[in-house]
């Protein structure tokens, strides 16, 4: 008993440091509702709060008294996090939202979530959905963004292999200013570039240009965006179409393409820890998320992707639907995360990127 | 439970059919049940086992060796294979040569005891739930690397579980298919079954009440047998009824004669002055009332005999004891004392069946037959040669002349009994007697010129309960 009483007392004492030391890894928080309440709904994602925040406001206006403390983290930190907090039986977050879906994936199969059913999960597609524990809840895809002033028009790079032949030729004006995610700070620049590995022979052949004319890995979205726009790198390679977007909404410099030849879909996942205080209240938000009306929210936050939809406006080609490729949460994923494997592919994007 | 097979029993034949079908419905289906989820569970656990099998080989085979560390880069076919039971977690763990985790889950441990271990599986759980592990070792022989590598693949059950319940599933369709078709054609088989039945009742229901003659034995034959013994009954009751009639017109035929002689007699007497000869006519009358008298015994006797001839049961009966019976009531001492009776019985039993009151009464006919027309001494015998067995009277007279014996021989098989004298009453009661109990009645010289009215039977074999 004794014994016990000590071992809860450390893992209390564990948490305490790691949430301590946490809390210096995390970005930025914000606190959405009332300020005054018992309720507070504790919601870990990766997705900017200015992105995000405009749709858990629409959902705290059905839901009175409740608070949402939205905590912006990075894809690894928020894996690493919630992983700990699984095993030490922490009540940490409520909901974690990432767009890691490979970690995601494999944190639901080390039975860190909460299973949930209704009518509105069941309508989701196979594809995302995962034993009822992890959902898929938006539409993003990887898109190629490109400086329009800069780029000339046929030089567009309307697939990735107009992308190899743009970087081909000996003396090419976009060696050293073609950039993309750095996979090793990024867990979504990893799950892309993993699943472009899965995808297509392509993506050898891309990397080993981007070697070969110096292309540069850089972190986090919104930094690549801005650098194509203010003319720092002329493309950028796999960016979240819903940050350019968004991005391009404010900023016109920059076009959108989504590659012809494959465009990678991802739906970033939602899923309720099985140790969340408020269970109920995190179903909720599930299921607004899932109906019409949050679907509509999402929407407008572009985290459902127009670009998919429509056809007409921007650069972007209307694709045919077999060239969306969506990752789809399946066990499959894991491979992405499994260590020895992600040492050889980080090895192998080490030789192509020596470093900045 | 007596009582609910009791009730069963009393039950009609269809509620005892529904009964069989039900309880072999829920025997059967529990059986099959049972069965059949055993069935989806093996089947379930083999096949899912073989894509244990087959992602554990993937990786196993995914392994190679550089700068003398093992080297993994885990294929995704094996985990997309993996993936085919869609909602399971999935479990790995590669152990290197030193018994290091190289990469995967070290939650995973390897049963110790090599009773756990069958065929490259295991049982074990993942993260608190059940799941089935699979282990492929690979050797490396390198000149960096030596040992063994082994590949642990796991995987949850829901999947397993699914499929076998869903063969089970499938399967108990298919009986409760089949149990409705069983229902069905049982309800068809009775209704068929008993149709025949309502058409025989029908039939009788609409029968003239006089009407014996047999029904009609068309039917299918099992039912046969019911109608068989339905006209078998019919008939006695048509043959007793036909005696009935017989005897009652005999009767009356036989009593208008005496009784109308007594009433001439009677008249005579009161029209008679003279004393002397009203004595002779008083004496007159009194011998036709005795030989009266002697008649209505007679006829009660036939009727005795023919009620009984197809309404007593038969059974075991030693002709020696009717014999002896017969000798010992001792009448013939009295109304004949003239003549010498004789038994004449053996030692061993002489056994028919039949019945002992009629054949008494044919036995007594025959003795006083004897007495009255034969020749002093009589004897009164049973004996049995070979597989027949008789009972009979003997007297030394001569009998009656051939012709008169023919000719009631063939009256007693024509079966006209009407009109006969007392003494072919008597004959004809014997007659009846063995008739009844399927032997016959044998009226012969005997080879020591003696005359013999014997009832011969088939003697029941000795020895036989």
């Amino acid at each position: 008993m004794k014994l016990v009483t000590f071992l809860k007392g450390l893992a209390v004492l564990a948490a305490l440091f790691t949430t301590g030391r946490a809390v210096s890894a995390q970005e930025l928080v914000e606190v959405f509702g009332p300020q005054i309440t018992n309720r507070v709904l504790v919601l870990r994602s990766t997705t900017d709060i200015a992105v995000f925040g405009p749709v858990v406001e629409t959902f705290l206006r059905t839901q009175p008294g409740l608070q949402v403390r939205y905590e912006q983290w990075g894809s690894n930190e928020l894996y690493r996090l919630t992983r700990r907090d699984c095993r030490d039986g922490v009540a940490g977050a409520d909901i974690v939202i990432s767009s890691g879906v490979h970690q995601m994936v494999q944190l639901v199969n080390e039975a860190c979530a909460a299973s949930y059913r209704s009518r509105l999960t069941e309508r989701l597609p196979e594809a995302l959905r995962w034993r009822d524990e992890l959902w898929g809840i938006t539409r993003e895809p990887a898109v190629i963004v490109y400086n329009r002033e800069l780029v000339p028009a046929e030089d567009i790079p309307q697939s990735r292999f107009d992308l190899l032949d743009l970087l081909r030729p000996d003396g090419t004006p976009y060696a050293g200013r073609v950039a993309t995610y750095d996979i090793e700070q990024s867990g979504l620049g990893y799950l892309f570039a993993f699943a472009d590995a899965q995808e297509a022979t392509t993506f050898g052949a891309l990397q080993e240009s981007f070697g070969r004319s110096q292309a540069v890995s850089t972190c986090c979205s919104v930094d690549i965006i801005k650098g194509v726009a203010e003319g720092r790198y002329l493309i950028a390679y796999n960016v979240l179409g819903s940050y350019a977007q968004g991005y391009q909404l404010k900023d016109k410099r920059i076009g959108i393409v989504l590659p012809s030849d494959y465009t990678l879909v991802l739906s970033r996942t939602f899923m309720i820890p099985k140790q969340a205080d408020h269970k109920a209240e995190a179903e909720a938000f599930l299921d607004f998320l899932l109906s019409s009306e949050g679907t509509l929210a999402l929407r407008t936050a572009l985290l459902i992707s127009p670009l998919l939809e429509t056809e007409e406006g921007n650069e972007g080609e209307g694709l045919s639907s077999t060239a969306l490729r969506p990752i789809g949460l399946s066990p499959a994923l894991m491979v992405a995360l499994d260590e020895l494997t992600r040492e050889t592919f980080l090895r192998r994007w080490r030789s192509t990127f020596p470093g900045p | 439970m007596t009582d609910l097979f009791r009730k069963v029993a009393l039950s009609s034949l269809t509620a005892r059919v529904a009964f069989g079908i039900a309880f072999l419905l829920i025997f059967g289906g529990v059986i099959v049940s049972i069965a059949a989820f055993a069935y989806g569970r093996e089947a379930a656990r083999s096949a899912y086992d073989r894509l244990l099998l087959g992602a554990a080989t993937g990786i196993a085979s995914s392994i190679t060796v550089q700068d003398g560390r093992p080297v993994i880069e885990l294929p995704v076919s094996a985990f997309e294979l993996l993936a085919l039971a869609p909602d399971d977690r999935i479990g790995y763990r590669i152990i290197g040569a030193e018994g290091e985790t190289l990469t995967g889950y070290d939650e995973i441990t390897l049963p110790t005891r090599r009773r756990d271990f069958r065929d490259g599986f295991f049982d074990s759980s993942f993260f608190g739930e059940k799941a089935r592990f699979a282990v492929v070792s690979r050797r490396f022989a390198e000149r960096t690397l030596n040992g063994t590598v082994k590949v642990v693949v796991g995987q949850t059950l829901r999947a397993r579980n699914e499929m076998a319940y869903d063969i089970t599933r499938k399967a108990l369709y298919v009986l409760a298919a089949s149990g409705l078709a069983m229902v069905l054609l049982s309800v068809v088989v009775v209704r068929s079954v008993l149709q025949p039945l309502e058409r025989i009742a029908g039939g009788l229901a609409a029968r003239d009440p006089h009407d014996l003659t047999p029904l009609d034995t068309s039917v299918p034959r099992e039912t046969a047998v019911m109608i068989n013994a339905l006209n078998g009954f019919m008939a006695r009751l048509d043959r007793q009824m036909n005696s009935m009639r017989h005897l009652i017109s005999d009767t009356a035929h036989q009593l208008r004669t005496p009784v109308a002689a007594l009433r001439a007699q009677a008249d005579l007497f009161t029209d008679e002055p003279e004393l002397a000869r009203k004595e002779k006519i008083v004496e007159r009358i009194q011998t036709r009332t005795a030989s009266l008298g002697r008649l209505l015994d007679q006829l009660l006797s036939q009727a005795l005999v023919i009620h009984r001839g197809d309404s007593a049961r038969r059974e075991r009966v030693d002709l020696r004891d009717i014999a002896l019976d017969v000798f010992e009531e001792g009448d013939h001492a009295v109304l004949n004392p003239e003549f010498d009776v004789i038994l004449d019985i053996g030692e061993d039993p002489v056994e028919v069946l039949a019945d002992a009151q009629s054949l008494k009464e044919a036995l007594k006919n025959l003795l006083n037959n004897a007495l009255k027309y034969g020749r002093s001494p009589v004897r009164v015998g049973a004996s049995s040669e070979g597989r027949r067995a008789s009972i009979w009277v003997e007297d030394a007279g001569g009998g009656p002349v051939d012709g008169v014996l023919a000719e009631l021989g063939s009256r007693f098989n024509k079966g006209a009994l009407s009109r006969q004298s007392s003494s072919g009453l008597g004959l004809a009661i014997a007659h009846a007697v063995a008739h009844s109990f399927d032997g016959e009645l044998r009226l012969e010289k005997t080879d020591s010129g003696c005359f013999r009215a014997a009832l011969v039977f088939a003697a029941l074999p000795e020895g036989r309960a």
